[in-house]
């Protein structure tokens, strides 16, 4: 059974801005928000069968929903993020405790070196991908593989809108990647075609793509994406995969989805 | 300044950087070196290893070369955020001499190349660099130089191990004659014409730059006596005349040969002209030897009018410095021939500085000696009827000589020639 790490919007808001999305104009309806959080949470724990691990939302940190960024998780293992941005690096203590005091080993990475967790390090079983430039240090990914003995390939994000690996590639449970190939270079474009087959690649269309489809949670067979991504949803269920579309544009206003919002723990 | 000169045509400008990782599959590397192409560097890719298996990681180091600090600065600064790091870089280390002539364990051996220690943090240029020497620092100063083991003293500082030492490999010279390739190609085989043609043009250019007093103008020729025997005796003596060489190294026998033809018409006891053995002939040299002795110098001897034509006239006349450096066979030796071979080569390197072509004909010994205290960037010629001079020049580190298998008399009656001597 798979777990996902969570934290309630309380205090989702637009606090300050360090991505394009994010305009301190463009105010959050937080009920909104609350309802839309809520309706995630019941699709992954209902229909997905996901156990959910809640933290605790802390006042002015209006970023801890987006969980996906608390680290990386491997086995009994937590590498906890180093943000770029100070305005979120207040949260990396919270995330260490909660895994602190849910048994894990916590490891950081060295100090001076940026690395944003599962938004910039995903993967197959065997190879992972790691997106740096934006957000995350190529640096971190050498030290990573080594600890974890896995291939790490990184890939530049050259698009400031698809600022983490996880807005613009999904790994899908069967093998196949759900990804908006623009937001890659030429060298980045190639190096995922080497290790992924074109019949296993799934492009989503830009429109889609601005929408966040690729920053959707695949468990099993089931994949959770925002709602108003059809395309991307067919191409799914020719996959067999079973989609569920949730309306998560109050996140959207601060550059998440539905994969922002959870962080897999097994 | 004399080192933005150096640099800009040596392109010295230069960092290391390391990249690790997955960066073969990923394309990285390949990413990191197109970048350094597309904004106008250069690399040398170094210690590259690769990953056995897919999850080892894969390492390179890259040298960076620019033309300019800017333009260094600024590949830096596009590489780094794909992880290519500047090699850590400390000074150079250095150790005291222990004792009058000998170097500290550990000592730095020079190559022949241009070559940069790092002191105080500044990458300073080693001056007169020359293979198989030391390194003296004055870290006050800032400065180094390559001196010999046999010219250091108790206290001086000589660097040791290799790290903050910078090596830089050849540029392609603008021109584009033999002297571009600066390789030791020897064959007998190979058309001498044009060889000999870029040779005479390097040294018509020479001439012009050495009349403007202009920096590292000056023509090198070291010879052996078979520049006498051969016949090419009238045809060097003709190219100091006319100012196309500015320094002679030779030993006993080219002068002492040169002035018997002078006084006796022969050259080891065969009369040049007739190209027979003369009566009593052998002893001409001897003679020629002992005659010099009493007059007391070549100089008195050429400026007394006893000796007249020949290569030891013309260099007197010219005030072409000559350097003799004696051997163990000599006869006599003529005055003026350095019979310390340890201060013979003091004396040959003390002249070296200034020195813009190198022309080393027919002596296996001099040849050697002389290529063996030239730096790298000085273009040479070695010319020997024997293969293996030039062979063995290249043997011993000095690569960018050309290797002319011919005769000397005809290298330098063609080169004459084309210079505008009537035949």
């Amino acid at each position: 059974m798979s777990r996902l790490l969570v934290c309630p919007p309380d205090f989702f808001e637009i606090e300050y801005e360090i991505n394009p999305w994010m305009r301190l104009s463009n105010r959050v309806n937080h009920e909104r928000a609350v309802l839309q959080w809520h309706g995630l949470m019941s699709v992954v724990e209902k229909d997905l069968g996901v156990v959910l691990e809640r933290m605790t939302p802390i006042t002015g940190l209006p970023d801890l929903v987006f969980t996906a960024n608390a680290g990386v998780v491997v086995g009994r293992t937590a590498v906890v993020s180093r943000f770029r941005y100070p305005e979120r690096q207040r949260e990396e203590a919270h995330f260490e405790n909660w895994f602190r005091g849910h048994g894990y080993d916590v490891v950081t990475v060295e100090e001076g070196l940026c690395f944003e967790g599962a938004g910039d390090l995903l993967g197959f079983p065997e190879c992972w991908f790691g997106g740096y430039r934006q957000r995350s240090d190529i640096r971190a990914f050498p030290v990573l593989s080594e600890r974890f003995h896995r291939e790490i390939i990184p890939l530049e994000l050259v698009d400031t809108r698809f600022y983490h690996l996880d807005t613009c590639f999904c790994p899908l449970s069967g093998g196949e990647l759900l990804y908006f190939q623009p937001a890659f270079d030429p060298y980045g474009q190639i190096a995922i075609a080497e290790r992924i087959p074109n019949e296993r690649r799934l492009s989503v269309p830009e429109d889609e793509a601005l929408r966040f489809a690729c920053n959707a949670v695949c468990v099993g067979k089931h994949v959770v994406l925002p709602a108003g991504c059809p395309t991307t949803e067919r191409l799914l269920q020719e996959r067999s995969y079973q989609t569920h579309s949730v309306p998560l544009d109050e996140f959207m206003k601060s550059g998440g989805s539905a994969k922002c919002l959870t962080l897999a723990l097994d | 300044m004399a080192q933005d000169t150096a640099s800009e045509t040596m392109g010295l400008f230069q960092e290391t950087v390391l990249i690790s990782g997955h960066i073969i599959d990923s394309l990285l590397l390949a990413k990191v070196l197109d970048i350094i192409l597309m904004m106008g560097g250069t690399f040398d890719l170094e210690d590259v290893h690769i990953g056995k298996t897919r999850e080892e990681p894969s390492r390179a180091r890259i040298v960076i070369r620019t033309t300019s600090k800017e333009l260094l600065d600024d590949i830096l600064k596009a590489i780094q955020p794909h992880g290519a790091s500047v090699e850590r870089e400390a000074d150079c280390r250095t150790a005291d001499v222990p004792a009058d002539g000998v170097f500290p364990d550990d000592f730095y051996a020079t190559t022949h190349l241009p070559t940069h220690v790092r002191l105080n943090g500044q990458w300073v240029e080693v001056d007169r660099i020359e293979m198989d020497l030391g390194i003296l620092v004055d870290e006050r100063a800032s400065v180094a130089r390559a001196v010999p083991m046999g010219e250091v003293r108790r206290g001086d500082r000589i660097v040791v191990g290799r790290e903050g030492v910078r090596v830089s490999p050849l540029q392609r010279p603008r021109e584009r004659d033999i002297f571009g390739f600066m390789e030791s190609q020897v064959s007998a085989e190979r058309p001498h014409g044009h060889v000999i043609a870029d040779i005479a043009a390097r040294m018509r250019q020479m001439r012009d730059r050495y009349r403007r007093g202009q920096a590292d103008s000056k023509v090198l020729l070291a010879g052996g006596p078979a520049i006498i025997h051969a016949g090419g005796r009238e045809a060097l003596a003709w190219l100091i005349e006319q100012g196309f060489v500015h320094l002679l190294f030779c030993g006993n026998a080219l002068a002492a040969h040169d002035m018997e033809a002078d006084l006796y018409g022969t050259s080891l006891g065969y009369g040049l002209t007739a190209g027979r053995a003369v009566p009593h002939g052998h002893e001409h040299h001897l003679r020629t030897i002992n005659r010099i002795r009493s007059i007391g110098s070549i100089e008195a001897a050429v400026t007394s009018g006893v000796v007249k034509q020949g290569i030891m006239a013309a260099c007197v006349r010219q005030g072409v410095p000559v350097v003799m450096a004696g051997t163990i066979r000599d006869d006599g030796p003529l005055p003026g021939v350095i019979t310390d071979s340890v201060r013979a080569q003091s004396a040959m390197r003390a002249a070296v500085p200034g020195v813009g072509l190198a022309l080393l004909v027919a002596s296996t010994l001099h040849s050697v000696a002389t290529g063996n205290l030239l730096p790298a960037t000085v273009p040479t010629v070695c010319v020997d009827v024997n293969p293996s001079v030039p062979t063995k020049l290249a043997d011993r580190g000095s690569f960018q000589a050309v290797g002319l298998v011919m005769d000397a008399a005809s290298f330098l009656s063609e080169v004459a020639r084309i210079l505008g001597r009537s035949a």
